[in-house]
């Protein structure tokens, strides 16, 4: 079974991001960029089915700058066998991101795809949901646990609740969770590797996606500042601070 | 136990600072079939950088001759130079610049993004740069340095085996190049090994604090680069801050302070934000939103204090190898050009060997010579240190001595002098309030489950002959608040946070009883600044 796995370049998890001063977006020039963690937690369990004997190609894939082939490398040197870099300096969303996907799962022919559960930058959570309606796939969100056997797939999945099991016929999308696996540390061997995989480069336009319509971003702010906590000595003092600001 | 892993270069340089970068990117210019490796502790080049940073530009050209077509992201030319002589409550402007505080024809860059840009043009050279990896040990036979070891992923905080671990790797090299910057921890070692620093003046150094801020619309002025020299600091404190500015109202500023200072109840941060706070300078932050904090050590001793520069195998490039024109705050241009040269004295001679004569007869030298006696001289107060300044300059440091270095862990006075009392918190309302929020302007991360990297020697002598005889003066110099002296019913004890740490060494220079040795964490942690 192929494995397809995509994977987003995002601003780094430790970074503290900071809002251009006019409101059009987060600022990223000089800013680390990485994986974004739920991938890399996508790639890690396509690379444990490869080495459990279930899978026996790992396919990455991402969309986006030409800078996001450090993001492939970075999968490559975790096992990935292959990667496909479908470049393109425009801003993608949810949407057209599932397209691209669809016609790259048309030409692979993949028996799962995996990818993370959201992205840390949009936070959007969107992309697998819709991959999977498009390709008209079942489809497992969040998992937590993934097991493969034969062509059924069965995930735990994290629910408010607790962990709800699914079964799930392959071809499938499954998105994945934290607490699915930690991932590997790369050895510079393997980045050594890495270097010599095959990348594939594709630049979106020739691809023939119609992206469809897509959304318009207005303005990008940060959190509201919170206003400097008071500490008061007694519930007497409690009182009549909240009466003084007519909250009781 | 898996099998180390052992890979063979050419070439194995040790951090990419503007020094290994410089180095990395020559060695391939002059033999494109030379296998060159670079290795860098932060998770991205540049990741770990932090400097003012005002540059010289000569060796940058020599090395990226193109460079104006193609400049680092940051990049912004000096248009003016102002020195403020502050008091508490007034700022004099010097009526002139001296001439190594002229900055006409340099650039404003942000080290972070250079040194990115510059791993990019040396990776299109062929160089294979490795960041996320650590140095933790030279590897040493018969003698000769033969590479180095990287430490090893996911050791648990007892020393064991975590999930994932994976062992270090050995690196063999026919010649390693250490360019680990100010304190480098495995220069540190071979400097104590081969006793490279045994005919040196001891080696000295200054704590640097950074903030990047944007300011309110309209109240930067693009290109000028502004000092200050006095208050806060006490006239026998070497010191000053920076102020440069950039383009879109975005200002690079911090304060340096020498570590050689004296009062051990001292506060590096807290002077940094009073001086924010002051009059003449305070109205710059109205609006203004923090972006970064970060700190580093800076290597102040000068040519009297630099260790020779080779062993058997071997270089010293860069501030690891003390190569810093104090009185200009500029070791950048340096650290460019000793890479330069290091590399082409291998091309030529296929050895270390020679190296550190090469070096002491070259421009850096001069440079370095001529102004070797204006830091020592301000161990007269301000006012004398300007005096002999003056002199050192009008005489072009032909003087025919030379000023010694004493060691930083040893000028701290005792708490029994009775002189120097504990202050109180500053909270200015400018932020960052305090160490611990500033940390988060670092986004510095080391993972918890690793051991701590700051090594105590023996913490009996932290709340017993410590805290008599200093009052525990690593809970204030360090910038990340990484040291707190915790009460707990079965007495004093430190606690280190070593969580927060941001790399700057200073715990490491100045301890006073030298008992604090700062080891590389696990590959990728640290800091995450961005154009720093
Ligand atoms: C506050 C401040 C302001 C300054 N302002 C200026 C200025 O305006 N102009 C100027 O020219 N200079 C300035 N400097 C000095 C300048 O930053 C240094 O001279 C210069 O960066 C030295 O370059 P380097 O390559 O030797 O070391 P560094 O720039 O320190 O680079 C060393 C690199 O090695 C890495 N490293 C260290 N140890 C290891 C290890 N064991 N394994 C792997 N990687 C490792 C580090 O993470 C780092 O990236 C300033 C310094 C400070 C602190
Ligand atoms: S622990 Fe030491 S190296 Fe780390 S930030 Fe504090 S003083 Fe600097």
């Amino acid at each position: 079974m192929k494995v397809l796995v995509a994977i987003k370049r995002v601003v780094d998890y430790n970074v503290r991001v900071q809002v251009k001063p006019d409101g059009s977006g987060v600022a990223i020039d000089g800013v680390k960029m990485s994986v974004n963690p739920f991938c890399e937690i996508a790639v890690e369990e396509a690379m444990r089915l490869k080495e459990a004997g279930k899978a026996t190609e790992v396919v990455v894939v991402t969309i986006g700058v030409e800078k996001a082939q450090d993001q492939l490398r970075s999968a490559l040197a975790m096992g990935a066998d292959r990667a496909i870099h479908v470049t393109t300096d425009a801003q993608m969303q949810p949407l057209g991101v599932a397209r691209v996907l669809q016609k790259l799962v048309d030409e692979e022919q993949p028996g799962l795809v995996l990818m993370g559960k959201q992205a840390i930058d949009d936070d959007c959570s969107q992309t697998g949901q819709m991959l999977a309606a498009i390709l008209g796939w079942p489809q497992a969100t969040f998992a937590g646990k993934l097991e493969i056997d034969g062509d059924k797939a069965t995930v735990a999945r994290e629910v408010d609740a607790g962990l709800e099991t699914l079964n799930v016929d392959l071809p499938a999308v499954v998105t994945t969770d934290l607490r699915l696996n930690e991932p590997r540390y790369i050895k510079i061997p393997d980045i050594m590797k890495a270097k010599k995989k095959p990348l594939d480069k594709r630049p979106l336009d020739e691809l023939g996606v119609d992206l469809g319509p897509q959304l318009t971003t207005t303005k990008v702010a940060p959190p509201a500042q919170r206003q400097p906590g008071k500490k008061v000595a007694d519930v007497a003092e409690l009182v009549s601070e909240l009466k003084e600001r007519g909250l009781v | 136990m898996s099998e180390r892993d052992v890979m063979a270069y050419d070439v194995a340089i040790v951090g990419a600072g503007p020094a290994g970068l410089a180095c990395a990117l020559r060695m391939k210019q002059q033999n494109a079939d030379l296998n060159v490796c670079v290795l860098e502790k932060a998770s991205a080049v540049g990741a770990h950088a932090l400097a003012g940073a005002v540059i010289e530009t000569e060796a940058l050209t020599e090395l990226v001759p193109n460079w104006r077509d193609n400049p680092p992201p940051i990049c912004v030319p000096v248009e003016k130079d102002e020195i403020l002589w502050m008091t508490e409550k007034g700022a004099t402007k010097l009526p002139m610049t001296p001439p190594q505080m002229n900055n006409h024809g340099n650039f404003i860059v942000s080290l972070g993004a250079m040194t990115a840009w510059l791993g990019d043009i040396a990776e299109e050279a062929g160089v294979e740069i490795f960041p996320g990896f650590a140095a933790a040990e030279a590897l040493v036979e018969d003698g000769k340095v033969i590479g180095i070891r990287t430490g090893d992923m996911g050791v648990g905080k007892d020393g064991g085996e975590r999930d994932g671990y994976a062992l270090g790797i050995d690196i063999h090299a026919d010649l390693t190049v250490f360019a680990e910057g100010c304190r480098g921890s495995v220069s540190k070692q071979l400097i104590k090994q081969f006793e490279l620093d045994k005919d040196a003046s001891p080696q000295t150094y200054g704590i640097g604090i950074k903030e990047l801020w944007q300011l309110a619309p309209g109240k930067g002025s693009t290109g000028l680069v502004q000092h200050t020299v006095g208050w806060p600091l006490k006239s026998e404190t070497y010191g000053g801050s920076f102020i440069y500015h950039l383009e879109g109202d975005k200002v690079a500023m911090g304060f340096v302070v020498g570590l050689d200072y004296k009062d051990t109840y001292l506060k590096p941060f807290d002077l940094w934000q009073e001086l924010k706070a002051h009059p003449k300078l305070a109205d710059m932050f109205e609006g203004a939103e923090l972006l970064n904090y970060g700190a580093r050590a800076i290597v102040e001793g000068g040519w009297q204090s630099m260790p020779k520069l080779e062993v058997p195998g071997a270089m010293l490039i860069g501030d690891g190898g003390g190569m810093l024109n104090v009185p200009k705050i500029k070791g950048i241009h340096i650290a460019l050009r000793s890479g330069i040269l290091a590399a082409e004295h291998y091309h030529e001679k296929k050895t270390s060997e020679g190296w550190d004569g090469v070096l002491r007869s070259s421009v850096i030298a001069k440079e370095l010579k001529k102004v070797r006696n204006i830091r020592p001289g301000f161990k007269w107060g301000l006012y004398g240190g300007f005096v002999n300044a003056g002199w050192e300059t009008v005489t072009m440091g032909l003087s025919p001595w030379t000023l010694a270095n004493h060691a930083d862990h040893s000028s701290l006075r005792k708490v029994s002098e009775g002189k120097d009392q504990p202050t109180p918190p500053v909270d200015t309302g400018i932020k960052p309030k305090d160490r611990l929020s500033a940390v988060y302007y670092a986004s510095t991360e080391h993972d918890e489950e690793q051991p701590v990297h700051l090594h105590v020697a023996d913490t009996n002598i932290c709340v017993t002959q410590c805290a008599e005889e200093y009052d525990n003066p690593c809970t204030r110099f360090c910038p990340a608040n990484v040291y707190e002296m915790v009460e707990e019913p079965a007495g004093k004890r430190l606690q280190i946070n070593a969580a927060n740490c941001v790399h700057c060494k200073t715990c490491d220079i100045k301890d006073p009883y030298q008992i604090i040795n700062w080891v590389t964490p696990e590959g990728g942690s640290g800091p995450n600044y961005s154009n720093m």
